[in-house]
């Protein structure tokens, strides 16, 4: 029974030696299921700094969708236009994926949140492609005599 | 302020703030420069459109599929509940016979019903004039259908999922023309004016709309409505549409 004995020691050892490693395996393994691996924008940097994005991003949009619908204030860079724009993904194909498509941009993280977002319900979740607004508008002067109809007598 | 006058000073603002912008260390002002230069729309502008039934062609609808197209209106096989920003109409005198052809779009009024009995304030009337509906506010009571006196209105019953980046719509809101603001907003002009005045291929081309400032004293809109007579639909309920009609 000494054998038992002998083998004693090197258990406790290993168990004191393993019980943490296997605590961190597991701990890594939480992890690597827990913040969600966000596709990156276009750009260099965001618009905000990243802590402040994901602190505010939601009071930024709020703010400037009343500027925009009841004020006309369009183009400024806290827009969801611009955040689609920079952040939209492209499939296999070279089409646009949905930006509230499982694991894209906008639905990993409110996943993970447990955040329901209603934005896309009405928003367009991917940029626009068609001829006449995928690039910015060309600048046009003020006309004066309004639109259209200028030939007339 | 006239509305050229008002535009000016936002690019002299604009240039102010890039010239800011050039210098370090001096965020606050770059950013209040930026901030004033980003200013809301005034009651300097109120922006209307002339309609001539004369120019209007009974069997031309270019007018409707540009609306449908800008916006993203289609059709679910159901046109009793499909969304219709803007209608042909066709009248005809019972007597004479003569024939008249019309858009009928919402009327930017300047005392909109829809806005009088809308209970959460998401109808409402920009400062230059248009009727829109902020559909963040909106709960689709559909009060404004029923007060609107021109049917202008249209309720979205289904789910969408192909809408414009500028032209978000949604399922249990209201809609309806928005005179193509996010046009407006970059000096253009809405969809189915220019459709209207260009000539070509699909397009009508029979110049029968006339958009412009009806502020301005100068805008060739302005000067059509003051040389030639024209007339709101329901002017009984003096409600100063934003949109006239001429030869009607």
């Amino acid at each position: 029974m000494s054998g038992g004995g002998f083998f004693a020691i090197p258990r406790i050892i290993s168990a004191a030696i393993f019980a943490p490693v296997l605590a961190a395996v597991v701990s890594v393994n939480a992890l690597a299921d827990g913040p969600p691996k966000l596709p990156r924008g276009k750009g260099a940097t965001c618009v905000e700094p990243l802590d402040v994005m994901r602190r505010n991003h939601m009071d930024f949009l709020n703010h400037e969708r009343d500027l925009t619908v009841r004020g006309g204030i369009r183009g400024r860079k806290h827009s969801l236009v611009g955040c689609i724009a920079c952040h939209a993904q492209r499939d296999g194909h070279g089409d646009f994926i949905r930006i509230d498509a499982p694991g894209q941009f906008c639905h990993a993280c409110h996943e993970f949140t447990g955040v329901k977002m209603d934005c896309f319900e009405c928003h367009a979740a991917v940029p626009d492609t068609s001829a006449s607004h995928a690039a910015a508008p060309p600048f046009v002067p003020p006309r004066r005599g309004g639109y259209g109809g200028e030939t007339r007598p | 302020m006239t509305a050229p006058a008002n535009r000016k000073r936002r690019k002299l603002l604009a240039a102010a703030a890039s010239t800011v912008a050039a210098a370090p260390g001096l965020r606050l002002m770059e950013w209040a420069a930026a901030q004033s230069d980003a200013q809301p729309v005034t009651a300097a502008t109120r922006w209307g459109l002339l309609i001539d039934t004369d120019k209007c062609a009974v069997d031309c609808d270019a007018c409707v599929r540009a609306c449908n197209d800008e916006h993203g209106l289609t059709g679910t096989g159901r046109p009793e509940t499909d969304a219709q920003w803007i209608r042909k109409v066709t009248l005809t005198d019972e007597h004479s016979g003569r024939v008249t052809s019309l858009p009928v779009l919402c009327q930017h009024c300047e005392q909109p019903p829809c806005v009088d009995v809308c209970p959460t304030g998401a109808s409402f009337r920009r400062e230059d004039g248009v009727v829109l509906v902020d559909k963040h506010t909106c709960i689709g009571c559909r009060y404004c259908v029923i007060a609107c006196p021109y049917q202008a209105r249209s309720f979205v019953h289904e789910n969408l999922t192909a809408q414009k980046p500028y032209s978000p719509r949604g399922k249990g809101t209201v809609e309806g023309c928005t005179l193509c603001v996010h046009r407006i907003d970059e000096e253009r002009a809405p969809a189915c004016v220019e459709v209207c005045n260009s000539g070509g291929g699909d397009d009508c081309g029979n110049g029968a709309l006339l958009f412009g400032d009806l502020n301005d004293p100068q805008s060739a809109i302005a000067r059509r409505l003051k040389s030639a007579p024209s007339r709101q639909l329901r002017a009984d309920l003096d409600l100063n549409t934003g949109v006239r009609y001429e030869n009607l």
